[in-house]
């Protein structure tokens, strides 16, 4: 059967780009060494054309494997904008440090194309060898700073926790497989639903394969390894896998949940559930008592990933319920196009003022407005949007979740609701507290002036104003994620 | 043949590869543990493919375990390259040493 190359234009221009990053880093030397970065950017321009070409498109290529509709552009386009983000935040920090330029674009590409390949999967075994391609480079680009004792300790973490939860999911799969006879999405549905679907052996299965993806999107009770990473990690790794692997694992979540399982969805949501309402609590909690600020940051990327598991607990099966799962799976795309702006931000800001010396401690930020006003602003204005406080798009974000719950309101949903209220309060208290460091405390004698540098202040600067622009007009996003539709049946 | 035989095997296999993982101290055992329970799932989908489904044409359980054999192949060159650079930085191989990160 051919094969629809229009429809993996992005992913094939992705794979050039950084097989051309990676000779480019060994055809020059020196100084010259930092402009594959330009060279990336262009590339993942070019993608982003492709990908906006294929609006509108349906698309179905390598049998049933590989979907490309609304939701999958959609979610790939959230994808490349925040590898763009990346790309500018990173080029000072990779090129004035001694570290590994070629390697890391090389990398940090191989690792975005799987993100881009996910949301497109509809197969288990594509779903896994995207997986796998999100994490493998993702691994590696932990341990970046080979020197570094705190470096290979992310690494290590991350290796052993990621590769865990593989093995544990690839377990699940092959039960799945075993029961159900076929590995296509779209099939396992059909066969659950044909069959016999409360062996408890399957519905394990089940469970195997959804903590699989926990352990990636860092929900309690799997988030241990995910503050020890993003601390340990270059900051613009710990950015990429806060935002970016953490989006990629709820497009796998989101492929699983509502398309495979969808017939067993009173089984999981409940389950799920409460691990979100877990998850956003214990994430808030911890975050309150963290001096360092990517700590924080880390910490309250789990509570936002409590957030996002919200609406997978309003899941329902059967064919009167795809209006709760369409609105439950818009709210995540939503969410996480949301985060991804106000998180890469907030990555950005530390990374201009702690690049040159280290220092991130929440103490360290004091008076920042009075070294440099615009990031203590961009800062001010991402912590806010993390807290969900109009005008900006973080408060719109948490409107999504709880409008997916008024679709068809239950007593669990009402819990649920509840709980992203009481956390939203919570964690303003250490938003907050950061904000007033940054403009009401004393700096510090003798720290250094601030050169952010173009590429990093335009990027901020950017997802600043996207950040207020958004929060004024969420329509710019939601008018293409209303469209979307995930569901087999849809 | 019936398939719980593959399946009594792969799942103690599995939880083989689970213990050590969580109770070897030496880095290079826990990769080995890993690799157990990928194989354990390795002969679960063969097993699977070959008893329970003969008919199927596209054979899609043992084109999966090629495929997890080949990125297991990858995941453990990258685990070998970080358990050598903590080596490298600490003279030591045992996961309880890699503690500097606490909460």
């Amino acid at each position: 059967m051919p094969i629809d190359f229009i429809a993996i234009m992005p992913e094939i221009v992705l794979t050039v780009t950084a097989l051309l990053v990676l000779a480019a880093d060994l055809a020059l030397r020196g100084d010259a060494k930092q402009l594959v970065n330009p060279l990336a950017t262009f590339g993942t321009l070019i993608a982003i054309g492709f990908t906006v070409f294929l609006w509108g498109d349906e698309r179905t290529t390598f049998g049933t494997m590989f979907v490309v509709d609304a939701y999958a552009v959609v979610f790939k386009l959230v994808f490349l904008v925040a590898l763009l983000a990346i790309l500018g935040i990173s080029w000072r920090f990779f090129a004035e440090g001694r570290y590994f330029q070629g390697e890391y674009y090389f990398l940090l590409l191989t690792s975005f194309i799987g993100m881009v390949l996910m949301p497109s999967a509809r197969d288990l075994l594509l779903l896994f060898v995207a997986l796998e391609t999100v994490s493998i480079p993702a691994f590696v680009m932990a341990g970046l700073r080979k020197r570094d004792l705190y470096s290979s300790e992310a690494a290590l973490k991350f290796f052993i926790i990621g590769v865990l939860s593989v093995a544990l999911m690839l377990f699940g799969m092959s039960m799945v497989y075993g029961f159900t006879g076929t590995t296509d999405l779209v099939g396992i549905a059909e066969a659950i639903r044909a069959g016999d679907a409360d062996v408890p052996l399957l519905l394990g299965s089940v469970m195997l394969v959804i903590v699989g993806f926990g352990f990636k999107v860092s929900a309690v009770p799997f988030h241990f390894w995910a503050p020890d990473t993003y601390a340990g990690s270059p900051m613009p790794v710990a950015a990429m896998l806060a935002v970016a692997s953490k989006a990629a694992g709820f497009a796998g979540l989101i492929a699983i949940a509502f398309v495979a399982f969808e017939p067993l969805a009173e089984v999981w949501a409940p389950v799920l559930g409460v691990i979100a309402i877990l998850t956003m609590t214990l994430g808030n909690l911890i975050a309150l008592q963290q001096r360092d600020l990517i700590r924080l940051l880390a910490y309250s990327s789990v509570a936002q990933a409590g957030y996002m598991l919200v609406p997978f607990g309003l899941a329902r099966s059967g064919s009167d319920a795809i209006a709760v799962n369409d609105a439950a799976v818009q709210a995540v795309l939503f969410y996480l196009a949301a985060y991804a702006v106000m998180n890469i931000g907030a990555f950005g800001v530390a990374i201009a003022v702690n690049r040159r010396t280290g220092l991130r401690s929440i103490a360290d930020y004091a008076g920042l407005s009075a070294r440099s006003p615009l990031l203590a602003l961009a800062l001010t204005v991402f912590l806010l949007s993390l807290g969900g406080a109009p005008p900006t798009v973080g408060l719109w974000a948490k409107f999504a979740i709880l409008e997916a719950i008024t679709v068809d309101v239950t007593a669990f949903g009402v819990v649920l609701g509840s709980f992203v209220v009481i956390n939203s309060v919570i964690a303003f208290f250490y938003y907050l507290k950061v904000v007033k460091t940054l403009w009401m405390d004393e700096a510090r004698e003798g720290l250094p002036t601030l050169q952010p540098g173009f590429n990093l202040s335009a990027v901020v600067v950017v997802l600043m104003v996207g950040t207020v622009v958004l929060g004024v007009l969420p329509g710019l996003i939601t008018d293409f994620t209303s469209i979307t539709s995930v569901l087999a049946t849809g | 043949m019936s398939p719980l035989g593959p399946l009594l095997l792969a799942t103690l296999l599995f939880c083989v590869g689970i213990y050590g993982v969580i109770a070897r101290r030496n880095a290079v055992l826990v990769l080995m543990s890993v690799e157990l329970m990928l194989n354990a799932v390795n002969i679960n989908l063969v097993a699977f493919s070959n008893l329970l489904f003969p008919e199927d044409a596209a054979v899609s359980g043992q084109i999966f375990a090629l495929f997890i054999i080949g990125v297991a192949a990858a995941e453990v060159g990258v685990g070998l390259a970080i358990v050598f650079n903590m080596f490298r930085n600490r003279a030591s191989v045992n996961v309880d040493d890699v503690d500097l990160m606490r909460w």
